[in-house]
């Protein structure tokens, strides 16, 4: 759409433009900019309704140190980076060889596997919930870390990522390799996998970001406080303690939100990319 | 490729196993074995997590079993229509449908409009797709506990402003007439910026040629060309978003469970909460299990509509 009307800066077609989208954007980010004003402000304040986003009084210091200290958050926040790091580990490390099977290799049964996988890839995971709890209670690993895991150490959307894109990866490279005598498990981890490292990437994001968010299966695997990951820790923390104590509760949200909103700031393109990328193919 | 390819008798003999050389079998059996040992841990945990489930699923539902029971017994179709006949799920069902119909051609049209305007001009691309893209990506709980604040009948933000405004104000989270379209436009607000980039790259790939033409026809509006050529190039994508948002809005759970709690009432009971508490909070597990199954049969709907329109985008690529 490139014609004169929309070139340029002072022309009325960009002002327009440049106006609705500030306005949506403003919108898109109010409870954001609300979350962070309540955040920094002292009860009085915030129960004396007003419409400025900076408080009379600073209290930011004593609403995040007591989020911080009240609720065991920083516990929470651990919980989060280790349970999401453990999945993401176990995802790569079942799907890739997986998918250099399905991407390069013949074998009775390829197709019967890769139609599993395109089954599974469908079936919504909060339908399963029932049969996993029951499975999580046999085993024994209920309210434990391993229970948070187990249920996400193999991604189909994972395996069919990875195949896609080793599907990309030339065969002589593979050819070369086995000349040199690298088994195929090193093929997989020294070749296949550094040179997939976009998909591996964007897939690591759409991993983190949807495990680091996901509150139903936490709400059913455990009990212990001290296992939580932030969302179910910042539910039990709005439903015990903070209650209608909106400065701390509000500074408890903005430390949830915001390790993931600073790394999509920092690397956009990985994010839309991770978080649509699936979709788009 | 495989491992037996580089050899150049493979491909000259495709008639089966019976004439290939023994040398080369054995290959195709290590070959198999290789990608078998490969493929195993995902194929074992595939079927424990995800097959071995569904069938559960199936299962617990034609029987009367409830967690932690000795006992249990087929009883067919009644779960089925204990909970068609339930008014709790009837009431979940439709505020469901209630709500996916207002979040999808909201997010579609929202979504659309934004992308269109960005496209629209050089300058602030990047910067106007991370403001719309933020919600999405944000911890959905957490935000759901900032909306609160903003609805909060005395203190929010949104009754100060319609109060100063000298408008009616709400109790919107517990009022049975606004708490699900206000649910609704937290959905909308969620997921437009996911809609929003899904359309741009769509816009990204229609042809320039296509534009050109419609300059020559004629089409020298900005409307003219919007109907012409962008909306038609757009039609599969937007078939696309729309399955794609109708499944993250049939799944909405985190807003009801912090918000609502399903409540006022049924008011805003939706299929996944429903799910989540007949299962694990009143261990109705039979029950809690045919829930799932209906649940699964409209996911896997959408899904199957979703599959038929990606074959028929292939036409406009």
């Amino acid at each position: 759409m490139s014609t004169s009307a929309t070139h340029g800066l002072g022309s009325p077609a960009a002002i327009t433009r440049h106006a609705i989208l500030l306005i949506t954007g403003a919108l898109i980010l109010i409870p954001f900019v609300w979350m962070v004003s309540l955040s920094i402000k002292p009860p009085g304040e915030i129960f004396h309704a007003s419409f400025s986003f900076w408080p009379k009084q600073f209290y930011g210091i004593e609403n995040y140190t007591k989020a911080l200290t009240e609720a065991p958050l920083p516990r929470y926040m651990l919980n989060g980076v280790f349970v999401c790091t453990m999945i993401v580990a176990a995802q790569v490390l079942v799907c890739a060889p997986a998918a250099y099977a399905l991407a390069k290799l013949e074998f009775p049964g390829k197709n019967l596997l890769f139609a599993m996988v395109l089954i599974a890839l469908i079936l919504p995971h909060e339908v399963l919930s029932l049969p996993l709890f029951i499975l999580g209670y046999q085993i024994g690993v209920l309210n434990t870390y391993a229970a948070l895991v187990f249920p996400y150490v193999v991604s189909p959307f994972g395996i069919f990522l990875f195949r896609q894109f080793f599907k990309t990866i030339p065969d002589d490279v593979i050819h070369a390799a086995r000349l040199d005598g690298l088994s195929e498990l090193a093929i997989v981890w020294r070749i296949m996998v550094p040179m997939a490292l976009p998909a591996i990437i964007a897939f690591g994001i759409f991993s983190v970001v949807g495990h680091w968010n996901s509150l139903f299966w936490p709400l059913i695997a455990v009990r212990d406080q001290n296992l939580m990951p932030p969302p179910l820790g910042i539910m039990a923390f709005k439903n015990e303690e903070a209650g209608n104590d909106y400065g701390p509760l509000m500074a408890a949200s903005t430390i949830v939100v915001a390790p993931l909103i600073i790394a999509f700031l920092s690397a956009q393109r990985w994010f839309v990319e991770g978080l649509t990328g699936g979709a788009v193919k | 490729m495989t491992i037996a390819s580089s050899m150049p008798e493979r491909a000259a003999d495709p008639t089966g196993a019976a004439v290939v050389p023994k040398m080369l079998r054995r290959q195709r059996i290590a070959e198999a074995f290789v990608a078998w040992s490969l493929a195993g841990p995902a194929l074992v945990l595939l079927v424990t997590m995800f097959f071995l489930p569904v069938f559960a699923v199936f299962a617990i539902a034609l029987t009367d079993w409830q967690f932690g029971a000795t006992t249990l017994s087929f009883i067919g179709m009644a779960n089925f229509r204990e909970v068609l006949a339930d008014e709790g799920f009837r009431a979940s069902f439709a505020n469901t449908i209630f709500y996916v119909v207002i979040v999808v051609p909201g997010t579609i049209v929202l979504g659309l409009a934004i992308a269109l305007l960005i496209e629209s001009g050089k300058s602030c691309r990047a910067f106007y797709r991370a403001i719309h893209f933020l919600p999405f990506m944000a911890t959905l709980t957490a935000m759901a506990i900032a909306w609160e604040a903003l609805l909060h009948p005395t203190i929010g933000l949104v009754n100060q402003t319609l109060a100063g405004l000298g408008l009616p104000t709400a109790n919107w989270l517990r009022d049975e007439n606004t708490v699900l379209p206000v649910l609704a436009i937290i959905g909308i607000w969620q997921n437009l910026g996911y809609a929003m980039v899904l359309f741009l790259a769509g816009l990204k790939s229609i042809p320039q040629d296509l534009y050109d033409a419609a300059d020559i026809d004629g089409a020298d509006l900005w409307f003219d060309r919007l109907r012409t050529v962008t909306l038609p190039m757009l039609g599969p994508v937007t078939m696309f978003v729309f399955i794609v948002v109708a499944l993250k809005a049939f799944e909405t759970f985190d807003t009801v469970q912090v918000l609502t709690q399903g409540g006022p009432g049924h008011a805003s009971e939706m299929l996944l909460y429903t799910l989540y508490r007949e299962s694990f909070e009143y261990l109705r597990t039979g029950y809690g299990a045919s829930v799932a199954v209906v649940f699964l049969f409209i996911v896997v709907a959408l899904t199957l509509i979703q599959a038929r329109v990606m074959d028929k985008k292939v036409h406009y690529q």
